[in-house]
Order: structure tokens, then C-alpha cells, then sequence
């Protein structure tokens, strides 16, 4: 390319016959440049971050001491469903709040999966809900309320999996409570029955 | 028949238009980018259909990792700073000014308080070496109590910036009571709205929210 001319026969005379010195072309070569720039190119292609990760919102119920008994919200029973997400991703649940001690409530286990699983007993629920409120025997604002009760040995990819279902089941009404001692014994004599570990 | 002479064409292709392409989307992805900030740890998250993203700014994010370890931050700079003052005045640190400029140019802290200046003095090469076996922020289920650091950290930085937006970016398979602490201790702050940190899954055919999606009214 850019190469000097260092042959010394012509020197600097001016006349005919002497050779003129050789014309560089204007044009750079701009091969090495664009390699340059789709090396940079890919490698920023590849450490950018495009996908922005994704949030859940949650809320919680407002919690105030000040707020007598009687005041609070009281759902009905037959609405409702009450799910323990207990050890190896195990969900027990059961119809009703089970605060009746004469009658403990049935505990069925299942686990998260897309057919048989969590998903098809909420669906269910809707349904006989949606009965219910046909029959009048509940009224026509009562919803499916879903309470969630993570034991201390449930991860929080349970919990995560449990509030997507209730948006994919679009389940409006749902709380993560606190496990009672009640629900903990119920846990163990159903895995006592089942010879469960 | 007279020789038909081609014109010898120049094998040279004009690369300046392919030049310009190029830089052009250099440009461009070097301005989209957003490198990744430095995380202690790496924690994967568990996914839902939810499609919220995060907002870009004013995020506090508390990370707990598989073992339940918890990191605190912070995105903005100036809030960083004013935070670790307020921290450094509040729990008597002796932070020197140094170290609260190293502490608004780091990313996740989880430290003990106790621990928290030696661990501004390292370099940054150690300070990684001690996130390995950090213990995280030490949290309790009573807000007030001087054990739980976390709330301390929330409350001040709150205090700083209170349109500061909670996440909370947990390992699938962190344990349920870590997580319950931290609520518990946003529920004494009455906090009662957070966000959660979820990789994005579809949602399955055949379900309610699937029929939203698809625009068909909800069975309500």
C-alpha cells in the first residue's frame, strides 16, 4: 500500500522523461475496520442483557393491631380452600378453614403438575362454587378464596408456584397465613397413615 | 470480427457502506447494553406467568440465596450514600469517609454491621472471596429488635428515598421461613406491597388466565 518510493534514479530533476511520482490513491482500505466493528458487535451482542427480569406484585393484608375482631372481613367456610405446602414440594390441602375441632377436615395430598395436580382441585373448587351461587346458597360477591400455608420445611419456590397458580387460575382472593400448630399435626398423622418419612 | 474488449472490472468492493452498518449497530448495542451488576451470589430465581417487568429505577432488592443467606441493595449511587451516613450515624460504625464511598460504589452488602467496616476496607478481590462465606444481613421476625439489621437497612433507606420499590429476588429453593423474616419485618414497617423477582414462564392452555390472555372474558 503506502509504500515510499526510495529509487534514487530519478532524483529531483525536472524534465522530460522523468518519471512522476507515483500517485497514491486516496482510498484506505476499510476491510480491517469492519472486521474491527462486527467483532465489537458480537461481543456486545452477546453480553447484552435484553430481556429485563420479570416481577410478581404481591399484597399483603394489611395487618394493624388496632383492628378489632369483629371488624375484620370473616369469609364463608365453603368457599374456601386451605393449601399446607409442606416438604419435597408436597401440598396438602383441604376444604374449609379447618377451625372446627370436632371435625377435622379430610387432608389430600398432591403436588404441583399440570394435569391431577393443584391446579385441577382449584379449578374444581370454581366450579362448585360457581354452583353454590347458581343454587343461592352463597351470595353473588362470595369468591374462591384460597389460603396459603407454608410449613417451615416448604422453599420459596413453593410459595412462588402456589401465587402463580392463583393467577393462572385468576383466583382473586388469597393469603399467605401462618401455619397452626393444628395444621402441623394434621400434616403429621396423614404422613404417619401414609408411612411417609 | 472485431475483438470485443470487456472492461476489467476492479475486484474492490466500496466497504464504506458496510463500515457505516457496522459502526451503526455498534452504536447501538453499545447504548442498549446494561452490563450485569456484580452479584455476590447467583440465585435462580423460580418462574411465573407474570409479565410485570422491573422498573429501572429505585429498586431496593434483598437477595436470599439456596441457604438463606440475605444481601441488601440499593440501585442509585447518591442514595447508596446517604444511606451508609445515616447507617454509620445510627449504629456508631466509625466508617471512615473512604470506606462509605467504597460501601456507594459496591453493589449487595451482606455483612453483619459488626463486620461491616473491616469489610469496606478490603479490596474488592477479598471482599468477593468473603461473600463466599458471608453469613448475609442478620434478620429476625421482630422489626424493632436490634438483631434484625435488615430492618434497620430498610427503614434508613426508605427514609432516604421512600419511592423506593421492594423486590425480593430469592433462590427457588431458599427456605420458606428466610423469606416469611423478611415479610414479617416488612409488615412492621407496614409494607405491605412488594415485588417479587420471577423468570417468565408461558402460561398453560386451558387455565383462566390463559382465556384473559387470549381475550375472552374471565368466568367470574
Amino acid at each position: 500500500m503506502a509504500e515510499m518510493d526510495t529509487s534514487s534514479s530519478g532524483g529531483h530533476k525536472k524534465g522530460p522523461g522523468v518519471k512522476k511520482g507515483k500517485k497514491l490513491s486516496t482510498r484506505i482500505d476499510l476491510t480491517p475496520m469492519v472486521d474491527l466493528g462486527f467483532l465489537l458487535i458480537t461481543f456486545f451482542m452477546y453480553t447484552t442483557t435484553m430481556s429485563k427480569p420479570k416481577t410478581m406484585e404481591i399484597n399483603m393484608p394489611y395487618k394493624d393491631e388496632n383492628i378489632k375482631e369483629d371488624e375484620q372481613t370473616k369469609i364463608k367456610a365453603s368457599t374456601v380452600v386451605s393449601v399446607l405446602l409442606s416438604k419435597d414440594h408436597r401440598i396438602y390441602y383441604y376444604e374449609g378453614i379447618g377451625d372446627d375441632p370436632t371435625k377435622p377436615p379430610q387432608l389430600n395430598v398432591t403436588y404441583f403438575k399440570p394435569k391431577d395436580g393443584i391446579r385441577d382441585v382449584l379449578i374444581n373448587k370454581k366450579k362448585a362454587v360457581e354452583e353454590l351461587k347458581a343454587s343461592g346458597a352463597l351470595g353473588a360477591k362470595d369468591q374462591v378464596t384460597v389460603i396459603i400455608k407454608p410449613d417451615v420445611t416448604s422453599t420459596y419456590e413453593d410459595l412462588v408456584n402456589m401465587l402463580d397458580e392463583m393467577s393462572i387460575n385468576d383466583i382473586r382472593v388469597y393469603a399467605i397465613v401462618d401455619i397452626t400448630p393444628v395444621d402441623k399435626e394434621f400434616i403429621q398423622m396423614t404422613e404417619q397413615a401414609n408411612g411417609v418419612q | 470480427m472485431p475483438k470485443l474488449k470487456m472492461p476489467r472490472k476492479s475486484t474492490h468492493v466500496d466497504m464504506t457502506a458496510m463500515c457505516d452498518v457496522a459502526f451503526l449497530l455498534l452504536t447501538f448495542f453499545m447504548l442498549a447494553t446494561k452490563f450485569k451488576p456484580d452479584e455476590p451470589v447467583t440465585v435462580t430465581t423460580p418462574n411465573s406467568i407474570s409479565e410485570i417487568p422491573l422498573p429501572d429505577a429505585d429498586i431496593m432488592m434483598i437477595t436470599v440465596d439456596e441457604k438463606g443467606r440475605m444481601f441488601f441493595s440499593v440501585d442509585n449511587v447518591n442514595v447508596r450514600k446517604a444511606l451508609i451516613d445515616n447507617m454509620d450515624e445510627y449504629k456508631k460504625l466509625g466508617l471512615s469517609e473512604e470506606e462509605k464511598i467504597k460501601f456507594a460504589k459496591g453493589s449487595s452488602i451482606g455483612v453483619p454491621l459488626s463486620q461491616l467496616k473491616s469489610y469496606l476496607a478490603a479490596d474488592p478481590a477479598q471482599q468477593k472471596e468473603f461473600d463466599k462465606t458471608a453469613t448475609g444481613i442478620p434478620t429476625d421476625t421482630v422489626v424493632t429488635s436490634d438483631a434484625n439489621e435488615l430492618a434497620a437497612w430498610i427503614r434508613l433507606a426508605r427514609n432516604n428515598n421512600p419511592k423506593l420499590r421492594i423486590t425480593i429476588k430469592a433462590d427457588g429453593d431458599a427456605s420458606y421461613p428466610e423469606i416469611k423474616k423478611i415479610i414479617t419485618t416488612l409488615e412492621g414497617w407496614k409494607i405491605f406491597k412488594f415485588n417479587l423477582i420471577t423468570g417468565l414462564k408461558a402460561v398453560p392452555p386451558g387455565t383462566a388466565a390463559y382465556d384473559i390472555q387470549m381475550g375472552k372474558p374471565a368466568q367470574q
